[in-house]
């Protein structure tokens, strides 16, 4: 009943219900998602990669968190959005400051980018699921390198693809579509905070789960990410 | 009827008699000091030094000698040689082979794409050491979809050295590794030795008569940095040329391995190293002189050389 009403991506699944795999660790896997964000939409621009999200944690049809970050950056060079379940996006967070520690750990001139960041978490999210215990997300994840873009995404299934524009959740049937119209390659920043924000407003119309809140995340070309929180009341 | 026993005294007398004379001399000046010494001159007859039966034991002045003596087993094998430029590495190394029946063998080993490493000493240890660079590659690339950087490898490759340095029921890989490759900051070749340590060059040679290729390189090193690919490999069949001590120099008798940047790791085939070497005419000092002495000379050298591959084991190359 609870699915019903979270009203998920169609990519999604369902509970298991084979008797097979039910057993007694039942109540150490992940069967349902509780606590929820929805969308998260991500670009590329010509400096570098915009990911915007709302700040909303629902609690099935209650709207219950409005200050949940589901935005990160990640390491020195990567961006990571969330869509799903917020505990499971808290234990990715950890894996990933763990591995960003290990890097760090190194102390050499190398250090793990967007595309290795992406492919590690592809490779969790994918064995997470081989195990009938996935973690409950829709990630994006985006940075630069050495001045070079990237954008992708993986989810709860571990399908992940790199693209110019990625969303999860209903931003793949409501934002994705403007973008394709919309996005093209030398978009400035400012152009193209107008056109995340356009996709947000529209989400906010239609989104039931999303709330009023937005968090923007940047990461250029040759400097460390940052961050700029927004808060857009819509009328 | 007995059997043939070893304890018998006809057996033990020659040593037996070599110690009494020097304890009964060195009785005559310290009574006191000679029991002792007697019984490490006994010992010590066997060892080189009463420190050295493990490597868990250090001597009492902080070495491990378990340690040195592999890093002797390196200096044994035949000669490896790595230079660098900014965007290319060559490894170059002599080929030994134990009869002219037999195929000589493998020092240069691919580990990846952008990494290879060319050994020096105990070959069955440096090929197991390559599958486990090998490994460590492909598993990175698996989980992150890019090359592992080669100041990584080295530091897991001189970690796995360091194990068996303090370990009683382990013993040091006896083989040096010249590992060359490319990574996202250029350019690198590093030596890795049985003793756990890694260091970084730009350029290097190892094995026997490495110091000779060592003399040439110290000389040239300065350029290597701004070197063209071609001025590097000229370079480094060179300095093998200095290694083989006045023997003529010829594609069968050495193994060159390129990589650069946009250019895998590659052995060169023995056709493209004849044309290189008949290009930079490095032949050999001798190519001046006439076709008799050219033929003599390599069968005198052959000799010569023989004698020193007996006294190596047949496990080093």
């Amino acid at each position: 009943m609870l699915l019903g009403i979270l009203g998920m991506n169609s990519l999604d699944c369902t509970p298991a219900t084979n008797s097979l795999i039910r057993s007694e660790a039942d109540s150490q896997r992940t069967l349902y998602p509780y606590v929820t964000g929805t969308s998260v939409v991500g670009i590329k621009y010509k400096d570098g990669i915009l990911l915007a999200a709302d700040m909303g944690g629902s609690y099935g049809s209650t709207l219950r968190y409005k200050s949940v970050e589901r935005l990160k950056p990640v390491g020195k060079h990567s961006l990571i959005g969330a869509s799903g379940e917020i505990s499971d996006f808290q234990e990715i967070m950890r894996y990933l400051d763990d591995l960003i520690l290990s890097d760090n750990m190194w102390d050499d001139g190398n250090s793990l980018g967007p595309k290795e960041v992406h492919n590690y978490l592809t490779r969790v999210m994918y064995n997470r699921r081989n195990k009938f215990n996935p973690l409950w997300n829709s990630l994006v994840l985006g940075g630069v390198k050495n001045g070079q873009k990237y954008l992708g995404t993986v989810n709860m299934i571990g399908v992940h693809y790199e693209d110019n524009h990625v969303a999860t959740g209903f931003g793949n049937h409501l934002a994705l579509p403007l973008l394709r119209d919309e996005w093209h390659e030398n978009l400035t920043f400012e152009e193209g905070v107008i056109l995340l924000e356009k996709c947000m407003r529209v989400l906010l119309y239609r989104d039931r789960s999303a709330v009023n809140k937005l968090q923007v995340l940047f990461s250029l070309c040759g400097i460390h990410t940052s961050r700029l929180l927004g808060n857009c009341c819509t009328v | 009827m007995s059997v043939n026993n070893f304890t018998e005294p006809k057996f033990l007398v020659g040593p037996i008699l070599r110690v009494l004379n020097r304890v009964r001399r060195q009785y005559i000046q310290n009574p006191v000091s000679t029991l002792h010494t007697l019984c490490n001159d006994v010992v010590c007859k066997m060892f080189r030094n009463q420190y050295d039966t493990d490597v868990t034991t250090w001597s009492p002045a902080g070495r491990l000698f378990q340690v040195e003596y592999a890093m002797e087993a390196v200096k044994q094998g035949s000669a490896a040689i790595g230079l660098r430029s900014k965007s290319h590495v060559v490894l170059a190394c002599v080929n030994k082979a134990n009869s002219e029946l037999s195929s000589h063998q493998k020092k240069i080993f691919k580990v990846d794409d952008h990494v290879g490493v060319a050994i020096a000493g105990l070959t069955a240890d440096g090929r197991v050491l390559s599958r486990y660079m090998r490994n460590e590659c492909i598993n990175y690339f698996y989980t992150y979809e890019s090359q592992l950087p080669v100041g990584r490898l080295v530091v897991q490759l001189a970690d796995k050295a360091q194990v068996c340095t303090q370990r009683s029921w382990k013993r040091p890989y006896g083989v040096g590794l010249l590992v060359g490759g490319l990574d996202e900051s250029g350019a690198h070749l590093y030596y890795n030795c049985p003793s756990g340590n890694y260091f970084e060059y730009q350029a290097f040679a190892i094995g026997s008569r490495s110091q000779a290729a060592k003399t040439y390189l110290e000389r040239k090193f300065v350029s290597f940095m701004a070197s063209s690919r071609e001025n590097l490999i000229k370079d480094a069949l060179f300095a093998l040329r200095e290694t083989l001590q006045g023997e003529k120099l010829t594609s069968s008798a050495c193994t060159i391995a390129v990589v650069g940047v946009g250019e895998a790791f590659h052995i060169l085939d023995q056709e493209t190293v004849q044309a290189l070497i008949n290009e930079f005419e490095i032949a050999g000092e001798e190519a001046a002189a006439p076709d008799q002495a050219g033929v003599d000379e390599p069968s005198a050298a052959d000799d010569q050389a023989a004698p020193v591959d007996q006294s190596a084991a047949p496990m080093d190359m």
